[in-house]
C-alpha cells in the first residue's frame, strides 16, 4: 500500500514541478496546491499505513492509527489554505494593475523608493 | 519564574491581538508597539541573565513531559538571538514611525511587524521540529504582508516571486518533517538528537539531512538558493527591508546552526564536505554581487549574502574556536545590517536615487548621517575595535586549526571585497560635489530618522569594545552546541 501511495506522491509531484515551470500565474497556483497536496499525502504515508481504528478513545478497541501525523496534516493544510488564499488575492491584483498573467513579462527595472 | 521562555513569543502576540482592534489609530498603534517591544527587550535580558546562571530553561507546554508535549527551550544560543531580534525590532518599529505616512501605517504597518517578531521569538525558542516549520510560516506570512503593503507595481510583481519560492521551500520542510519522523518517530530535538545515532542505515539520516540543509538555505540564501533574495528585497521600504535583511536570513541561518550540530552530528562526513562547499559558494557569489552594482540597496543586499556564507563556513567547520565565531558574527551581523539598511534607505530618501552615480557631496548636509555610515562600514568590514572583527578573527583561526587554507584566505579576501563595497558608496554617496538640491521626500526628517540608526550603531560599537565582556555568555551559548548531551539532559530530563 506504501508503495502505491508513494508513487501517487511522486506523480503529484512531478505534475507539480511540471505546472510551476509554466508560463501562467494561474497554472502556478494550481501547482503549489499539487504540490502542498503531495507534501501532506507524504506525512501520512510515511508514518505508516497500518490498518487499525480511527484514533477516537474506544472502549474495547486496542489497535489504533497513529494520530501524530493526522494533527500534523491538519496543522499544514490550514497553513497551506492560508497562503493558497493569500496568493490567489495577490495574483488578482497583479493582474489589475500590470495586466497581466505572464510570468515572462513580469520583469524590468523601473525605479522603486 | 517557570514561564520566563515563552514571554518574548506572548508579549508581541497579544499587543499585535488588541493593536489589530484600531487600526487606524495610529497614535494608539505606535505607542503600544514601542511599548511592547521595550517590554519584551526586557524580558529577553532577563532570560539571559536567568540562563547564565542557572543554565537552559526548558517549558514543557501544557505540562506533558518532554518527548510527547511541546517543549520550549531557551539556552544561550536561543536567549541572545532573541535578545538581538528584540531590540532590531525596536530599532526599526522607532524608525519606522519617523519615516512612515500616517495612511501607510493604519494597514497593519505595526501589527505586522509584531507578528514577525513573533515568528522569529518562536523560531529561536522552541524545541521542537513541527513547531519550528509553524513558527516559521508565521514570520513569513507577516513577511508576505510587509513586502507587499503599498501595493505597487513592483512590489506586487517581486511578491509573487518570493511568495512561491516561500511556499516551495515550505513544503519541502513537511516533506523533511515527514522523512524524519517515519525514520525516528519523534518530533522533538532532544529526542531526535538521542534517537538518531541509534539508526542503522545512517545515509538515510544524511539524505535527511542534506534536504533540510536545502530548505534552510532556502530561507537563508545558499548560493544555489539565493536567486529571490536580490529582487525580492530591492522592492521593499526601508524599514521593512532593514527587518528582513537583519532577521529573515539569519532565522535559516540559526536553523541550520541548531540542526547541524544537534541531529546530523557532521564531522567528517559528507553533510561537512556539502555544507562547506555552500558556504564557500555564497561567499564568492556575494563578493561578485558586492563589487558588481551602483545601486546602494544591491551592494547592501548582496553583502548580506557574504555574511551568511561566512557564518555558515564558520558553522561547517564545527570546532568550538569556530562555533564561538560564528554565533559572534551572526548577532553582529544582525545589528549592522540593520544599521546599513536603514542609512542607504535614508540616502535613497533624501536623493530620490538609488544609483551612486546620481548621489554625491551628502556629507556638507548630512554630517551625522555621513560618520554614522563611516563607522557602519568599517565596522561591516571588520576592523579591529569595532564589532565585526572578533567573530571573523575566531572563524579564521578555526578553519586555519582544521587545517583549512583556501576558505580562510577566502573569508579574509571577502572582507576586502566588503570593504571595497560600502567605502564605494561612502565616497562617492558622501563626497565630492552635490549633483543636484536634495528636496526629497525624507530630507527635512533627517535629524529625527538618524538617532535610532544612531543609537543602534553605538549599540553595535559597544558590542565590538564589550567583547571581552561577552565572550562568557558567547561561550555559555556554544556548549550545548560542542556537547549536545547538555542540551538532551536538560530537555529529557527526570
Amino acid at each position: 500500500m506504501e508503495v502505491f501511495i508513494s508513487i501517487i506522491i511522486g506523480v503529484l509531484t512531478m505534475c507539480a514541478v511540471y505546472l510551476v515551470l509554466s508560463r501562467s500565474l494561474l497554472r502556478i497556483i494550481i501547482g503549489t496546491a499539487l504540490f502542498s497536496h503531495a507534501a501532506h499525502l507524504l506525512v501520512l504515508t510515511t508514518a505508516g499505513l497500518k490498518t487499525g481504528d480511527a484514533p477516537v478513545l474506544v472502549h474495547g478497541v486496542t489497535d489504533y492509527t497513529d494520530p501524530l501525523p493526522q494533527a500534523l496534516v491538519l496543522t499544514a493544510i490550514v497553513i497551506s489554505f492560508g497562503v493558497t488564499a493569500f496568493f490567489l488575492v495577490l495574483a488578482y491584483r497583479t493582474y489589475q494593475e500590470l495586466n497581466t498573467d505572464n510570468m515572462e513579462e513580469m520583469k524590468g527595472t523601473e525605479t522603486y523608493d | 519564574m517557570i514561564n520566563l521562555p515563552i514571554f518574548p513569543i506572548v508579549i508581541p502576540a497579544l499587543a499585535a491581538i488588541i493593536m489589530m482592534f484600531m487600526p487606524k489609530r495610529v497614535v494608539i498603534q505606535r505607542a503600544m508597539a514601542l511599548g511592547a517591544l521595550v517590554l519584551t527587550l526586557i524580558v529577553s535580558l532577563f532570560l539571559v541573565h536567568t540562563v547564565s546562571i542557572d543554565g537552559i530553561q526548558t517549558l514543557n507546554l501544557g505540562d506533558w513531559m518532554a518527548p510527547f508535549g511541546i517543549t520550549l527551550v531557551s539556552d544561550m544560543l536561543s536567549a541572545l538571538l532573541v535578545t538581538t531580534s528584540t531590540l532590531l525590532t525596536l530599532f526599526v518599529v522607532w524608525f519606522a514611525v519617523h519615516y512612515f505616512f500616517e495612511s501607510y501605517e493604519g494597514n497593519y504597518l505595526y501589527v505586522a511587524m509584531l507578528f514577525l517578531l513573533v515568528g522569529v521569538n518562536g523560531a529561536f525558542t522552541t524545541g521542537d521540529i513541527f513547531n519550528l516549520f509553524v513558527f516559521f510560516e508565521v514570520f513569513l506570512m507577516s513577511s508576505y504582508v510587509l513586502i507587499v503593503l503599498g501595493g505597487r507595481g513592483v512590489q506586487l510583481r517581486e511578491s509573487i516571486k518570493y511568495l512561491l519560492v516561500n511556499i516551495i521551500a515550505s513544503a519541502l520542510f513537511v516533506m523533511s518533517v515527514a522523512l524524519l519522523y517515519s525514520v525516528t518517530g519523534t518530533l522533538n530535538l532532544a529526542d531526535l538528537a538521542m534517537k538518531i545515532p541509534l539508526i542503522e542505515n545512517q545515509n538515510v539520516i544524511t539524505a535527511i539531512g542534506v534536504m533540510f540543509i536545502i530548505v534552510f538555505g532556502m530561507k537563508g540564501a545558499l548560493v544555489p538558493l539565493h536567486y529571490w533574495l536580490p529582487g525580492a528585497y530591492v522592492v521593499a521600504p526601508t524599514p521593512i527591508l532593514a527587518m528582513f535583511g537583519a532577521l529573515l536570513t539569519k532565522v535559516g541561518v540559526y536553523s541550520i546552526f541548531r540542526t547541524y550540530t544537534l541531529l546530523f552530528d557532521g564531522n567528517g562526513t559528507f553533510l561537512q564536505t556539502f555544507l562547506m562547499v555552500l558556504a564557500v559558494l555564497t561567499i564568492f557569489i556575494g563578493m561578485t554581487g558586492a563589487i558588481a552594482y551602483n545601486d546602494v540597496k544591491l551592494i547592501i543586499i548582496y553583502n548580506i549574502m557574504i555574511a551568511v556564507g561566512v557564518i555558515l563556513y564558520g558553522i561547517s567547520v564545527n570546532t568550538q574556536t569556530s562555533l564561538e565565531g560564528s554565533l559572534y558574527y551572526l548577532i553582529h551581523d544582525m545589528l549592522i545590517k540593520a544599521v546599513l539598511f536603514m542609512l542607504v534607505g535614508m540616502m535613497i530618501g533624501i536623493t530620490k536615487s538609488g544609483l551612486l552615480r546620481d548621489m554625491g557631496g551628502l556629507i556638507t548636509r548630512f554630517p551625522m548621517l555621513g560618520w554614522t555610515f563611516f563607522v557602519a562600514a568599517l565596522s561591516l568590514a571588520g576592523i579591529p575595535p569595532l564589532s565585526g572583527f572578533f567573530g571573523k578573527l575566531l572563524i579564521v583561526s578555526g578553519g586555519m586549526d582544521e587545517g583549512e587554507l583556501f576558505a580562510p584566505i577566502l573569508v579574509l579576501l571577502s572582507s576586502l571585497f566588503v570593504l571595497f563595497s560600502v567605502m564605494k558608496i561612502f565616497m562617492y554617496g558622501f563626497w565630492g560635489e552635490a549633483k543636484r538640491e536634495y528636496d526629497g521626500p525624507l530630507a527635512p526628517f533627517a535629524k529625527r530618522l538618524v538617532i535610532p540608526v544612531f543609537l543602534l550603531l553605538a549599540v553595535s560599537v559597544a558590542y565590538g569594545f564589550g567583547a571581552e565582556w561577552i565572550h562568557p555568555y558567547i561561550t555559555q551559548a556554544i556548549e550545548p552546541l560542542v556537547s549536545p548531551e547538555i542540551y538532551i539532559d536538560a530537555v529529557l530530563k527526570e
